[in-house]
């Protein structure tokens, strides 16, 4: 083999082995670490996964900010403005997290609640992140549907 | 002064760049001096409206012209003094204007500095940073027009987005979009050499400066980022593989392996085609970043309400500079390998290694940021990829940078001894093994990532002191250190203490959400934190409640915090943390909500090393700076360019 094909044969093979290696490692994290999220009205309708971690997207109803004096634990509910969905999450909030705002939290089901490992809220006040627009127009398609197939 | 003189120099500028992307390309391609010759008045001539509009626009900010658009969204009334100028760039328009300023900023230097290089290569290099300007211009004009009046004039603006009033905001903009379109220079130089015809690496020198440059200030914007978000944002964090920081982060790892392999193709003529495409990634890479920002199409904490028709004229835009270039690249990218031959233990190859790892980073974290925006197309669902995602995937590829960058200077071109090199660097192994068991003893409950974290830094750092030493002893004086090998001795130390601050800070970090009472006293990381309560205060253009925390360790107060949630007029929220810094350790104490019966949430961090993260930034942009000062690079006259590269070679390969 003269110099210049070695040389090149050492560059693809090594530039074909450190592919596979990342392309293998991303394939594996991803599928690990993939979050959906849910409205409140897909997760009654049980299509978030049971058990297992996933973001729940909606606005926080008004009014239904509760805590016990001295708590950093705090009950919130979030709505779709169709369905509703009880949260409780141990901490700080942000500082844009009030009532009528949107918020994406991660966490899992718990006995019938929403168990919020971290909330987020956006700097923006009056920025709907785009997925939790998604979802409510979706909250919203599927209700229309239920109402035209049961006039009543 | 007039808001539309502002824009009416803007499209006088917009004249100037169609002339600068036309006619010296032209010129070049016919050999016509006169029309080769219109460059650098064209790149003036645009420059000087660009700061025309720039300065109307920053005028209308200090004089508060609320009849301006803009300005009425952007500020009010009470917005203090000092925080008009950077509100200039708070928003989309104004920060696409800076964008086009410190293009023109760059445009303007590079014709300054590179007079004594061939003129046909020059005109096409300024031929292509007038077509990325011309591009940007018709962007603001078309769809972002921060010259737009609202009549009749508002009494009061709006206000500056509370999160962005900080000195952060002051620097930081500024000096990340300095390196984003700093890598325009390096882009542009590849496009000419794909035009002229690649005959050699010369003209990889004479990009060199120019991308070192851009690299250095894109690592200061990051830094800086980083930093803001760490005391701005209030989550105690420093990364957060937020979209927005993975724009940011993105062109930055191609543009790391850019620098190495552009000093291969100076050096030693290997990897020309493979050089040229880097520059075109890095470049591809800023402007998909401008994209991800300014599009709204990805969530992100950072994500301001957008207009979808600014997306589509930055991707159509995106979409013809990457298509163009890479259509180029097919054509007239060198076919023949060429460059000096080296073995497989070669420095050349270790830079192999290096360039395949941060290319292969840059498109794991390309492919988790836009994962989301994949599945969403293909109806798989309303995805995230979180930050253990990245968190998995990017230290694994690092680790074998990591590993082999000691041996790197000790390696030589074309063939080298690593026996040798590896006598060189037994000091420091047996000083990573000291250190790791020193680490494992002091340290009984240390996780394993700590030792591992321990090591690492300690190789890396002491491997790059084991070679300014041996360079110290064995060169004679006055030519141990050229400013290049400096740089490179400065970036690599600065890996080293960026490492000990990820990796000890991740590791020994201790944050708690805690509910206090009044006079409450509670433990967090061995230290006592006392509440004495919350007080009104007022500021220049909010009110605060602001609580008091006094840190003791044992009896010794060592400090008194005084963290804030304010009240901005626009009835926005943002909390400020208090924070008692220090090279060993942060004490850091934000305010959160209120508890009731006077009890509030405190959330406290103890981060010791947390600031090494940011020295380790700012060695890095030490050393791409002083690298780029190297003589070198600032040549006289040159018309062929093979003897002196010839030349410089070998004072290098026995490094």
């Amino acid at each position: 083999m003269t110099p210049t094909r070695k040389r090149r044969l050492i560059a693809v093979s090594l530039i074909l082995a450190a592919i596979g290696i990342a392309a293998a490692l991303t394939v594996l994290a991803l599928s690990r670490n993939m979050s959906y999220l849910f409205s409140p009205s897909e997760v009654l309708a049980g299509k978030a996964p049971d058990g297992a971690s996933f973001r729940l997207g909606g606005v926080v109803l008004e009014h239904s900010i509760k805590r016990a004096p001295g708590s950093l634990t705090v009950d919130f509910i979030v709505t779709d403005r169709f369905r509703e969905m009880p949260v409780q999450y141990t901490g700080v909030l942000p500082d844009l997290f009030r009532e009528g705002q949107s918020i994406i939290a991660t966490g899992q089901m718990q006995d019938g609640h929403f168990s919020a490992r971290e909330v987020l809220a956006k700097h923006d006040e009056t920025y709907m992140p785009k997925e939790v627009a998604d979802a409510i127009a979706k909250a919203k398609a599927a209700e229309a549907v239920q109402h035209a197939g049961n006039p009543h | 002064m007039f808001p539309e003189l502002g824009q009416f120099a803007l499209v006088l500028a917009l004249l100037l760049a169609a002339v600068q992307c036309t006619l010296p390309i032209y010129g070049a391609w016919r050999n016509n001096g006169t029309l080769m010759g219109i460059a650098r008045p064209a790149a003036a001539g645009q420059f000087v409206f660009v700061v025309l509009a720039f300065a109307i626009l920053t005028w209308a900010f200090v004089s508060q012209d609320f009849s301006v658009a803009y300005v009425a969204q952007n500020s009010n009334l009470s917005l203090p003094w000092y925080y008009r100028f950077p509100a200039v760039w708070g928003a989309h328009e104004g920060s696409l204007l800076l964008w086009i300023l410190i293009l023109n900023i760059w445009t303007v230097a590079v014709a300054a500095f590179t007079r004594h290089l061939p003129d046909a290569l020059m005109a096409r290099v300024l031929g292509v940073l007038g077509a990325i300007s011309l591009g940007f211009l018709l962007f603001t004009l078309l769809t972002s027009n921060p010259f737009l009046r609202h009549l009749p004039a508002l009494p009061d603006g709006n206000d500056l987005n509370p999160i962005l009033q900080d000195p952060g905001l002051i620097v930081h903009p500024p000096m990340l979009y300095t390196g984003y379109v700093g890598f325009s220079v390096a882009f542009a130089f590849a496009i000419a050499a794909l035009l002229g015809g690649v005959t050699d690496g010369a003209w990889a020198r004479w990009a060199r400066p120019w991308t070192n440059v851009a690299w250095a200030f894109l690592t200061l914007g990051i830094t800086l980022g980083s930093w803001w978000a760490y005391y701005v944002l209030g989550w105690g964090g420093w990364w957060f593989w937020d979209p927005v920081e993975n724009a940011s982060f993105m062109p930055w790892l191609v543009g790391t392996a850019l620098i190495h392999s552009q000093a291969v193709t100076e050096k030693r003529g290997s990897f020309r085609a493979w050089t040229i495409l880097l520059s075109i990634f890095t470049f591809s890479l800023s402007l998909l970043g401008t994209f991800l920002v300014r599009s709204g199409v990805i969530t992100s904490v950072h994500a301001f309400a957008s207009d979808p028709r600014r997306g589509i004229f930055i991707l159509v835009f995106l979409g013809i500079v990457v298509g163009t270039s890479l259509l180029l690249y097919a054509l007239r990218a060198p076919k023949v390998a060429g460059g000096k031959p080296f073995r497989l233990l070669s420095r050349e190859t270790l830079l192999l290694v290096n360039n395949l790892m941060f290319v292969c980073a840059a498109a794991m974290v390309l492919l988790g940021t836009l994962y989301p925006i994949i599945g969403d197309m293909l109806g798989i669902g309303r995805i995230s990829v979180g930050p253990p995602y990245f968190g998995f995937v990017f230290p694994l590829l690092m680790l074998p940078v990591v590993l082999l960058i000691p041996f790197g200077p000790f390696f030589r071109w074309g063939v080298a001894d690593w026996r040798g090199a590896l006598r060189s660097l037994r000091p420091a192994l047996i000083l990573v093994i000291v250190a790791a068991l020193a680490a494992k003893l002091v340290f009984l409950h240390a996780p394993l990532h700590a030792i591992v974290g321990v090591a690492a830094t300690f190789w890396v750092g002491a491997g790059i002191v084991a070679y300014a030493l041996k360079r110290w002893r064995e060169a004679p004086a006055g030519h141990r250190y050229t400013p290049e090998m400096l740089g490179m001795i400065l970036a690599h130390f600065g890996l080293a203490v960026f490492l000990a601050g990820v990796l000890i800070t991740g590791a020994t970090s201790v944050e708690r959400d805690l509910s206090f009472a009044p006079n409450q006293s509670q433990q967090a990381a061995g230290l006592d934190f006392r509440f004495t309560g919350v007080t009104r205060v007022q500021g220049p253009n909010y009110l605060a409640d602001q609580g008091t925390v006094e840190v003791r360790d044992g009896t010794r107060l060592i400090t008194t915090l005084h963290p804030q949630k304010r009240q901005y007029s626009g009835q926005q929220m943002q909390s400020v943390a208090a924070i008692q810094g220090g090279v060993f350790r942060d004490i850091y104490v934000a305010l959160g909500d209120p508890l009731g019966n006077d009890a509030w949430a405190v959330r406290i961090y103890v981060k010791p090393f947390v600031r090494w993260i940011w020295f380790g930034g700012l060695f890095m942009l030490a050393g791409g700076l002083t690298a780029a000062a190297d003589r070198r690079f600032r040549g006289k006259r040159i018309v062929t360019d093979e003897p002196a590269s010839i030349a410089a070679a070998p004072a290098q390969a026995t490094a």
